[in-house]
């Protein structure tokens, strides 16, 4: 103890203070930061049960009215079709949690045979997109090349090259396309969810969509190849650029501090 | 033991002394023996262990000698790589993905035959060769006075010698003809190319051209345009393989929303849009970025490069960030076989700004 | 007998030595051994940054060269059939294809690629942190100032060439840069369009622009910074290196362990481990996988398009400022992109012509070669810290859009925050790096009269606690008093002793006013003085 106190002085004192104060937050916040945990349990299982429209009533209703009409809290549902239902629900930004810029992805509560319940009601409403069957988004047979260059004049504008996701106005944001289903991908396109832009058949057949699906798949999954080694992110120089500064040149800085450094000393006898 | 020798005027005493006669420019520090804040002259050199013990020294020496073998042996396993991997295998290392084998294992074993050399030669250096601080002088840089009246005496001789103060002549012309001789480097590139005319205010599209779908290459319909989509256009004529596409595309990619009618607040946009039906350039009009982060919602669409916001249902007009004026619109209208058509080139150049715009 | 010992000392001779004697009637090669060979540098970490920039233009040369072996510059289009699956059939340029064979069928190339890359990101950070470290300890003053100028031409043109190689791939990355500076060049004022039109051969993009980037990204610029990084180091020998204050190390002198044989084997180590690194870094870390990111078309897009770091500083100017365009008399004056473009040459400007303004300040023209320590030069470090804080702000606009997504803020609110936090971060940075300066001033001060805080406490008899300081060095001491301090200039009577007005000029006023900022009243803490010492430490022992 005594031996501690009289090297509190000591000039590299402060440095392992610091470097110890630094590890202790943030073995803290790894501690006490909230997790990702699933929400609204309870919701889901007092609900599972149910069908369509009670479904609906109870889960959709106090934003987007009892008939689907719309309120000030949500958009009307009338013709928005079973594809935006299965898209919206199935990735969990249906029921939204809060009010925010945007209506973030989240775990799913619904069982599918649910979402299909409620996707029917949807679509009895008002006619609107059909949840595309198997084989129009199974991108099995698809063209990856034309996929890509569909993508890059469609989709990378907001997603970013691979589907890294990107900036929008005011904290609105694409969202990364990173571990996406083929159907989610295809019913995207086809309705157009919050401030994305509908691809309609009409001007993106269904076949070009199965390419962009291909794509995407092909570089954006788990297992897509990153020849060069690891991939930080996939965001381009700003990443790159952190990169270099913080490793590259710090690793550089580390070895000529070792190299400058003076040898220790033998010890006096 | 440390064979390395200590030469006298390296010594703390000698070295004090002859600093101390020499001190830094301009300061009087007054030198007393006791002076607390006097230069105590550089300390003597201490041994480190390696000097001392011979033991440690051989441990050092064979640290740097496992060091060069460890170099040579990752060369073998650089050329080893080159020859045993396939290039388009990939591996899976953790925690970096799957990766490219050659790439990785070229890599790694080329950075560790050249980092050990490295490591060797510093470790060599800092524990076997003498590690003892040595004083060198400085001199002034500025040259002696002698030697400066010297120079400008032989400048002078040599400038009387050519006599160019005296033939005025000579030297006018002389330095006529070297500042007119490179005019004929700068009249070279001239050829770099054209001249800009006209060449920015125009584009490809004119009265009766469709608008072709950039996705499906067939011309697209009214009816094809849904509220809340997106559509990409080319003009009529353009195909992918021309020779200039690039450069034609570059100004006529055209973009294309509808927009209930009763939603849009500028009335020069409704008439000019179809039914709605709007086409704007796909140029930002800040430095030229394809923009076309278009929200259905809100119908501000975003340019991806510097954030210029434009608000589409008002005439593209600029809401945010550092485009100067609004995207410009084409007008267009619908032809007898129902399809999409440009009523007439833009009324005004397509993206970036420049100074003959007005 | 004679013969006999001429052959044999013939023999004696080594083969070294006698290749040596050969080049040295040729070359006059021993006597420049001997003024370099023992040659003299200090020894600090700091003073290898410039070897670590010196090393990656060098492995950027080597590694550039091979690369030139396989790149085909030009913008002829050709459909692709390479190795790459997700682009069989998309027409691309050669310069684009090339590239991808070099990633995908050239054995090693993806790595040379790579370390190119990665050792030009290096090589641009090395010198803005070389640049700094030369900045913060004053060694850019009298007889550096060109060799400073030397250095900053290097990093500018390092820049360039760095955005010329970027754009050489011809992806949709790069293009959109180039895209970029084409729009950048049209607003210039009456010239800009005939720029353009001459940079690039007629419109964007034209055919032309790679093959020119080409030329200057190999040839033109490396060239001529060859030939300054050969000056820069001429000018390092000739001058001899600066070092810090400290027992022994004086203004006319320089202290450290000779070139031959620590040095040599030092930097020469150095080298190997700053390749040996980077080539490591390149076998782990993807860096411009330019097959993801598709060949350039003009009318395409990506989101996140941002150029490599050492350019985001521009970016980002150009992305805070306001959209503002002035139409007269049938003419526009861009001012939304043309203002960035001159605050950028200005902000670069400024720190490159500040070694003349500061000697100018200070009126000091003798040499220096004892390094300042940047808390002993309090403005000149607070107005380093504002320059770093106005080109750091700026580099976060640059990637605004990043920071956006990442951490969940609006680009909005990030542009307006770098908008107003570009005109007052320097200026709180400058205020608060000033007081941290003269607070270690103080620190220094105390420690020097009254010795370091040791921790230990001791119980005085009659029951007070006092904390034993442990008296310095003298070595110590001495290094924290070795440097000069300044006195404010002054303009002197504006009447002479006889009574004639003497003029001064408007110039001189000002020069003076700055002198007084730099040294003036509270600008420096007045180091202590042997007397002060004798003062304190004559009474009893330490409190």
């Amino acid at each position: 103890m005594k031996k501690l106190s009289a090297r509190r002085r000591h000039p590299l004192a402060a440095v392992v203070v610091l470097l110890l104060a630094l590890a202790a937050t943030g073995g803290l916040y790894a501690a006490f930061a909230p997790a990702d945990k699933a929400q609204a349990d309870e919701t889901a299982q007092s609900l599972a049960i149910k069908e369509g429209q009670k479904l609906y009533t109870v889960g959709c209703a106090s934003c987007h009215g009892t008939g689907g009409q719309g309120t000030s809290d949500g958009p009307s549902l009338v013709g928005v079709g079973s594809a935006a239902v299965d898209f919206q629900v199935g990735t969990g930004r249906m029921p939204a949690m809060q009010p925010g810029a945007q209506v973030p992805k989240k775990k799913n509560i619904y069982s599918q045979t649910e979402i299909d319940q409620l996707a029917a009601y949807v679509a009895s409403l008002g006619a609107g997109p059909i949840t595309p069957t198997e084989e129009q988004f199974d991108p099995a047979e698809a063209d990856i090349a034309n996929g890509g260059e569909l993508f890059r004049t469609n989709c990378a504008q907001c997603h970013n090259f691979t589907g890294k996701g990107g900036a929008l106005t005011e904290g609105k944001y694409a969202p990364a396309l990173d571990g996406v289903s083929p159907k989610h991908l295809y019913e995207a396109m086809q309705t157009g969810p919050q401030n994305m832009p509908s691809f309609p058949d009409t001007v993106m057949p269904e076949q070009e969509k199965r390419d962009i699906i291909a794509y995407v798949k092909a570089v954006n999954s788990d297992d897509t190849p990153s020849p060069g080694g690891f991939g930080l992110g996939g965001l381009g120089p700003v990443s790159e650029g952190l990169f270099g500064w913080i490793f590259g040149l710090g690793s550089l800085i580390a070895v000529a501090v070792w190299v400058a450094a003076h040898t220790a000393k033998a010890k006096k006898s | 033991m440390s064979s390395q020798e200590n030469p006298e005027e390296n010594l703390p005493a000698e070295q004090g002394s002859a600093h101390d006669a020499a001190h830094a420019g301009g300061t009087t520090v007054v030198q007393h023996d006791e002076d607390p804040l006097a230069d105590p002259g550089l300390p003597a050199h201490k041994p480190r262990i390696q000097d001392i013990d011979e033991r440690a020294a051989k441990r050092s020496e064979r640290t740097v000698a496992l060091l060069f073998t460890l170099s040579m042996l990752a060369t073998v396993g650089f050329i080893a790589s080159f020859v045993i991997f396939d290039i388009d295998k990939i591996i899976y290392v953790w925690p970096l993905g799957h990766i490219s084998a050659l790439n990785f294992s070229l890599g790694l074993t080329l950075g560790l035959a050249l980092f050990c050399i490295g490591a060797g030669a510093v470790h060599w250096a800092r524990t076997l060769m003498s590690d003892v601080e040595v004083a060198d002088d400085r001199h002034p840089i500025e040259a002696a006075p002698e030697v400066k009246a010297k120079v400008m005496s032989d400048f002078a001789d040599g400038a009387r010698e050519s006599a160019i103060g005296r033939r005025k002549l000579i030297r006018n012309t002389m330095f006529g003809a070297l500042a007119m001789v490179p005019l004929s480097g700068v009249v070279l590139l001239r050829e770099l190319g054209p001249l800009p005319e006209d060449k920015l205010r125009k584009t490809l599209w004119a009265k009766g051209k469709q608008l072709i779908n950039m996705n499906t290459n067939e011309p697209l319909r009214p009816e094809d345009i849904t509220v809340g989509s997106l559509t990409f256009a080319m003009p009529e004529g353009l195909e992918e393989d021309d020779h200039d596409f690039n450069t034609e595309i570059a100004k006529a990619a055209l973009m294309i929303v509808r927009i209930q009618p009763e939603d849009i607040k500028d009335k020069r946009e409704l008439e000019w849009s179809h039914e709605g039906i709007v086409a704007y350039s796909k140029i930002c009009t800040h430095v030229g970025c394809p923009i076309s982060l278009y929200e259905q919602q809100t119908h501000h669409v975003l340019c991806p490069c510097h954030q210029s916001t434009f608000d589409l249902s008002d005439g593209a007009r600029v809401i945010f960030g550092p485009a100067g004026h609004p995207l410009p619109q084409l007008r267009i209208g619908v032809n007898a076989e129902g399809n999409l058509e440009a009523l007439g080139d833009f009324e005004e150049p397509v993206g970036p700004a420049f100074w003959e715009r007005g | 007998m004679s013969t006999a010992t001429a052959t044999d000392s013939n023999k004696k001779a080594p083969a070294g030595e006698r290749v040596a004697d050969w080049a040295d009637g040729r070359l006059g090669i021993y006597s420049l051994a001997k003024a370099n060979m023992r040659k003299i540098f200090p020894d600090h970490w700091s003073f290898m940054l410039g070897e670590i920039c010196l090393y990656s233009f060098i492995i950027i040369i080597l590694t550039g060269v091979y690369l030139t072996l396989f790149f085909h510059p030009s913008m002829n289009e050709i459909e692709y059939h390479g190795s790459y699956v997700p682009m069989q059939g998309i027409r691309m340029t050669e310069a684009y294809a090339s590239t991808l064979d070099i990633s995908f069928d050239v054995r090693g190339g993806l790595l040379i690629r790579q370390i190119h890359h990665w050792a030009a990101l290096i090589f641009l950070a090395g010198m803005f942190v070389h640049m700094m470290r030369v900045f913060f300890t004053g060694a850019f003053r009298k007889p550096r100032e060109i060799n400073w100028l030397f250095g900053f031409l290097l990093f500018v043109l390092g820049m360039f060439t760095g955005f010329t190689g970027y754009s050489l791939p011809d992806d949709l990355l790069s293009g959109t840069g180039v895209r970029f500076t084409q729009g950048a060049i049209l607003s210039v004022p009456i010239v800009g369009t005939y720029i353009s039109m001459f940079l690039f051969g007629g419109e964007f993009p034209g055919h032309d622009i790679i093959a020119r980037f080409y030329s200057m990204h190999i040839l033109l610029l490396p060239g001529i910074m060859l030939g300054l990084v050969v000056a820069h180091l001429i000018l390092v020998f000739y001058h001899k290196h600066t070092q810090f204050a400290g027992p022994g190390k004086t203004n006319k002198n320089v202290v450290g362990m000779p070139l031959l044989p620590v040095y040599m084997a030092k930097a020469g180590g150095f080298f190997f481990l700053v390749f040996g690194l980077i080539a490591i870094i390149s076998a782990l870390f993807t860096i411009n996988p330019i097959w993801a990111l598709g060949p350039y078309r003009s009318d395409q897009v990506s989101t996140g398009a941002q150029p490599d770091w050492y350019m985001g500083f521009a970016e980002g100017l150009i992305r805070v400022m306001p959209g503002w365009e002035i139409n007269l008399w049938g003419h526009t004056l861009v001012l939304g992109v043309f203002i960035p473009l001159v605050v950028f040459g200005l902000v670069l400007g400024a720190i490159a012509l500040y070694p003349f303004i500061e000697s100018w300040i200070t009126g000091d023209k003798r040499e220096h070669h004892i390094l300042d320590r940047p808390r002993n030069a309090p403005t000149r470090t607070a107005l380093g810290v504002a320059w770093v804080t106005a080109y750091v702000i700026m580099l976060l606009g640059g990637g605004n859009d990043i920071f956006a997504t990442h951490f969940h803020m609006s680009i909005n609110a990030i542009t307006w925050f770098v908008r107003i936090a570009y005109f007052v971060g320097p200026v709180l940075a400058f205020v608060i790096t000033k007081r941290i300066c003269l607070g270690l001033q103080r620190r220094d001060k105390e420690k020097v009269l009254h010795g370091r805080e040791s921790g230990i406490i001791k119980r005085l008899p009659h029951g007070e606690f006092v904390e034993v300081h442990e008296p310095l060095s003298q070595a110590d001491r001495y290094k924290l008093t070795a440097h000069e301090q300044y006195a404010p200039a002054e303009l002197g009577p504006e009447v002479d002793e006889n009574g004639v007005r003497r003029k001064i000029g408007r110039m001189e006023k000002l020069r003076v006013k700055l002198n007084k900022g730099y040294y003036g009243g509270d600008n420096q803490v007045a180091k202590p003085t042997s007397e002060e010492y004798r003062e304190i430490t004559s009474g009893h022992g330490h409190h």
